[in-house]
């Protein structure tokens, strides 16, 4: 098999998003973790099918140079599934909004993670309408002032992560549009899960939302506000990588080694592959003041697929049946004859 | 009373009960014994909505009815020869369908003075009170009988009185001179593995009603219905879901893909999702969605990424799933679209008939956005139907309409089975090549504005769909020009498929004055009205529509060709209107009716005299 490249993935299609919106790096990030994946996988390039719903982030699928359904709004989710289902064989990728996952398709996403389904969903998450020009999303800020809350929003926003938990997700990850090397990391391993993946990209908006997560992207504070995990790492954090994160048996607490008598030891080992998700919920609703937000491979365990659960089915089934064919059929059951 | 054996053509028997008195299966079972008999046949479901409605009340009644006989059996039968009410509401609500000269049998035991009220009779005697007294009566103690019947078979006595409806069947299957066979054997087949002890009691208490009704000949008159002149060959009783089912699947033989249904519980369509769940076996494919959408939305990926995808569901259903209608249309892909009809809008009756959504097929989505229709006309048709608008999907890259009926998906007939080898293969346009630049256009198209179909996993083919608007080579475009190009393409595509459906046959002279037209479930009954003006020396043709986007070629020269159009459907002139749009000013008349209910032949009689 040849070896890929992301120019391999690259499409000839102008790239329309904004200058310095944060879709661009996570375009980028997927097309150079893409040949990682091909390389690990032995997957040749036509086995990719990227799929994307409506909004700024369902471009996507235009600029890479694979199979490609921009379908409507929402249902990206429902879309990948029928092509998962339809040929198990194909890898299915998909990009979608806040609004496009968490909004209008909402269902079809909670029902996916719940099936299990091999397909990796990137949710792009900017915290904003951007396409429809500056309406409030699902994951706004509580108070966000936007085009449609000139006063300020009264709705509590998603958590995306602890609704991917909830509904028995297999594989979370969070990050920023910024962090290219983590994401290729993010990515790569999205596609190693074989189940649902979702991955969180939090991105920036220039144009409606611009510095929503400034917190978490601007080097000056970054490494005191996010913690980046890694499955067997110590969960240590920090500038100068003094803080960590400990289970008092009741809550995470932040702590810095050194003080208090803490030491390395004292600080929890990141165990992503444990079905426990008492923890992993805890992970994921972690935010500042008081904590530092996650990224990176927050859960990713093993469970049974929907789409081999189909397959599987169809295959005992069919070794067993007495009908192999539409003739079989017809005359199978009560019939009678008429001479 | 003398006791007569009447020789009859045929005859219309309704079974009527509490929705937990197995009036359904009653009914099932003996329309499938007439049909093992030879009789020709018909059925008809009227249930209502609720699962088991508050016992002994008219809104809980579930009828069944059948209508047997030796030739000309086009209808479930608009009146009754026998009507069997298990209770005083059943009797209420169906003494209205009783011909003059009807038996009713009614359960003696369940005309207690609480369970006639309960009907809402305002007297105690309920046959004087619906002016039924004259009929030929049978009150006979089916509660009682039965739990005699079965006093020694150790069953308790709520499971005993479940068995009054073999003891009626029993009693049916002697008036109308039905072997006991084809019941024996179904009770055996269901209960011989999961409750053997139940085999002998059911058996016993069917042969206990059969015999008590040989005693009772000294009131009750027995029809003799002679096998119908059928021809040759092996026969099966199928539903119009079943059929639909099975005409899919037959499309995923002859087309050589796996069929995917994506698809959500909704009444009357429910039983073809059910009915594919069972065959997986055959390769196929089902996705129970998590709603309306994502059953379309499933079928739309299934589609792009190389199966047979279809989609089944009803009126309300269809409103849901509009959106991605027009995906489908603007990507191209194959998707048969089910839509088993009944009586709206919104929920409407949802157990009831009615072809309302005709409108919703043609026009119901955003944008030009033209789809085929293709309208199956009985039960049995359905299979050929579905097999059709499955063909039409894929050798024209185009989602189709398929429009069936509570009526027809629920109703029953007999079926000359087909050998499948009369069936012609199915061709999808695959991609085998790209264009001169290297690249696969997914947009360029052939003499009959089809596009080629190239599936994921076919390497140098990768291409992107979407629902905005491209041009020939699938790259994005809002250019006018190309917008109209594409809308006038995607229109003329569908227009084309006129080239590849048979043509209208017209029963009857081809000129004249009247041209009765009808569509879909409705077939039955207009033949059967037909029939019956003509052998009262009146002459009328008929037409009837199993295509309606596109319309067969020679419709406008049909149509021209009679002074007055009479188009007969179950609404208030969707069809009619739609001919009109078509066909400005020709003499395009509507009778329509909107009830929830199957025509009637006389009142289509009636309505078709007036026009003669």
């Amino acid at each position: 098999m040849a070896t890929l490249s992301f120019k391999d993935f690259k499409s000839d299609q102008e790239v329309r998003w904004c200058p310095g919106c944060g879709d661009h790096a996570v375009l980028a990030a997927l097309q150079r973790a893409l040949p990682q994946v091909s390389a690990a996988c032995g997957y040749e390039k036509e086995r990719y099918v990227v799929v994307s719903g409506i909004g700024c982030s369902s471009r996507l699928p235009y600029y890479m140079d694979t199979f490609g359904f921009h379908s409507i709004h929402g249902r990206a989710t429902a879309i990948s599934t029928g092509i998962k289902v339809a040929n198990p064989w194909l890898t299915v990728w998909q990009a979608c909004g806040d609004g496009d996952a968490l909004a209008i398709g909402g269902n079809h996403f909670i029902h996916a993670i719940r099936r299990n389904i091999d397909i990796n969903i990137i949710l792009f998450n900017n915290q904003i309408y951007g396409l429809t020009k500056g309406q409030y999303s699902p994951t706004s800020k509580l108070g966000a002032i936007t085009k449609t809350s000139p006063y300020g929003t009264v709705e509590h926003p998603f958590n995306p992560g602890s609704l991917v938990l909830g509904a028995k997700g297999t594989f979370f990850a969070r990050s920023l549009d910024v962090e290219l090397k983590l994401n290729e990391e993010i990515m790569t391993a999205a596609a190693m899960h074989d189940g649902c993946s979702v991955m969180e990209m939090l991105t920036n908006c220039v144009i409606f939302n611009d510095g929503a997560h400034r917190s978490l992207s601007d080097p000056a504070v970054k490494a005191d506000h996010t913690i980046v995990l890694r499955h067997g790492e110590k969960m240590i954090f920090g500038k100068d990588r003094d803080k960590g994160l400990v289970y008092d048996g009741r809550e995470l607490r932040v702590v810095k080694i050194g003080e208090n008598g803490i030491t390395e030891d004292d600080i929890l080992v990141h165990d992503a592959h444990t079905n426990y998700v008492g923890l992993h919920m805890a992970l994921a609703d972690m935010k500042g003041p008081d904590y530092p937000v996650a990224l990176g491979v927050i859960r990713d365990v093993r469970d049974i697929t929907y789409d081999d659960g189909v397959r599987d089915q169809v295959k005992e089934v069919t070794a067993k049946a007495k009908i192999h064919n539409m003739d079989e059929l017809l005359h199978s059951g009560s019939t009678w004859e008429v001479k | 009373m003398q006791h007569k054996v009447i020789d009859a053509k045929d005859v219309v028997i309704r079974f009527a009960g509490d929705s937990g008195d197995g009036m359904q299966l009653t009914g099932t079972l003996f329309a499938n014994t007439s049909a093992v008999y030879g009789n020709e046949l018909s059925t008809f479901p009227d249930y209502p909505a609720e699962i088991r409605a508050p016992h002994g009340t008219v809104s809980g009644v579930s009828g069944f009815q059948v209508h047997i006989g030796s030739s000309d059996v086009t209808t479930p039968g608009d009146y009754c020869d026998m009507l069997v009410a298990m209770n005083p509401a059943a009797l209420k609500a169906n003494a209205k369908w009783c011909k003059r000269t009807a038996t009713i049998l009614v359960d003696e035991d369940s005309l207690t003075e609480a369970l006639i009220q309960r009907a809402g009779f305002k007297t105690d005697n309920p046959f004087t009170e619906l002016k039924v007294d004259d009929r030929n009566l049978i009150v006979a103690p089916i509660t009682t009988l039965t739990e005699e019947s079965l006093k020694d078979s150790g069953m308790d006595k709520k499971a005993i009185d479940k068995c009054k409806n073999m003891f009626t069947l029993g009693m049916a299957c002697f008036i109308f001179d039905r072997p006991l066979d084809y019941t024996f054997e179904y009770i055996e087949k269901k209960f011989a593995k999961k409750h053997p002890e139940v085999v002998e009691p059911n058996k016993k208490v069917l042969r206990d009603g059969y015999n008590y009704a040989a005693n009772l000949q000294m009131v009750a008159d027995t029809y003799h219905i002679a096998p119908a002149k059928l021809k040759k060959g092996t026969y099966r009783n199928i539903t119009g879901n079943q059929a639909t089912a099975w005409g899919l699947m037959a499309a995923s033989e002859k087309s050589g893909l796996p069929l995917f249904c994506g698809s959500y519980p909704i009444t009357p369509a429910t039983a073809i999702l059910e009915e594919l769940a069972i065959h997986k076996y055959l390769g196929v494919k089902t996705l129970q969605a998590e709603d309306e959408i994502a059953g379309v939305c499933t079928a739309i990926g299934a589609a792009y990424a190389g199966n047979l995808a279809v989609t089944t569901t009803s009126g309300p259903g269809l409103s849901l799933k509009s959106e991605a209608l027009g995906l489908a249309v603007m990507t191209e892909l194959p998707l048969v679209v089910v839509d088993v009809q009944r009586a709206g809008p919104s929920t409407g009756i949802p157990t009831k008939t009615e072809q309302t959504d005709l409108g919703q097929a043609l026009y119901g989505r955003n944008g030009e956005c033209p789809m085929p229709i293709v309208a199956a006309h009985s039960p049995a048709h359905c299979f050929n139907a579905a097999f059709n608008a499955a063909k039409i999907a894929l050798e024209h890259m185009t989602p189709v309409f398929l429009l069936s009926e509570g009526f027809l998906g629920n109703g029953s007939e007999p079926w000359l089975i087909p050998s499948m080898s009369d069936y012609p293969e199915i061709k999808p346009p695959f991609a085998t090549s790209v264009s001169e630049d290297g690249k696969f256009h997914p947009f360029e198209r052939d003499e009959n504005f089809v596009r080629k179909w190239a599936l994921p996993g076919q390497k140098g083919f990768e291409h992107r769909v979407g629902g905005l608007e491209k041009n020939h080579e699938g790259v994005l475009s809002s250019d006018p020009q190309n917008h109209q190009l594409m809308v006038d393409e995607r229109a003329a595509k569908v227009q084309k498929i006129a080239d590849f459906i048979p043509e209208l046959e017209v029963d009857g002279p081809e000129k004249g004055k009247l041209l009765v037209v009808g569509w879909g479930g409705t077939y039955g009954h207009i033949l059967s009205a037909i029939n019956e003006i003509r052998s009262a020396g009146k002459q009328v043709s008929r037409v009837h529509f199993d295509y309606i986007v596109p319309v067969p070629r020679n419709t406008r020269k049909v149509l021209e060709s009679f002074d007055t159009i009479l188009v007969c459907e179950l609404n208030s002139g969707q069809f009619a209107g739609y001919l009109r749009t078509l066909y400005p000013g020709l003499n395009i008349k509507s009778f329509g009716k909107v009830q929830g209910q199957p025509f009637l032949v006389n009142e289509l009689v009636n309505a078709i005299s007036k026009e003669i």
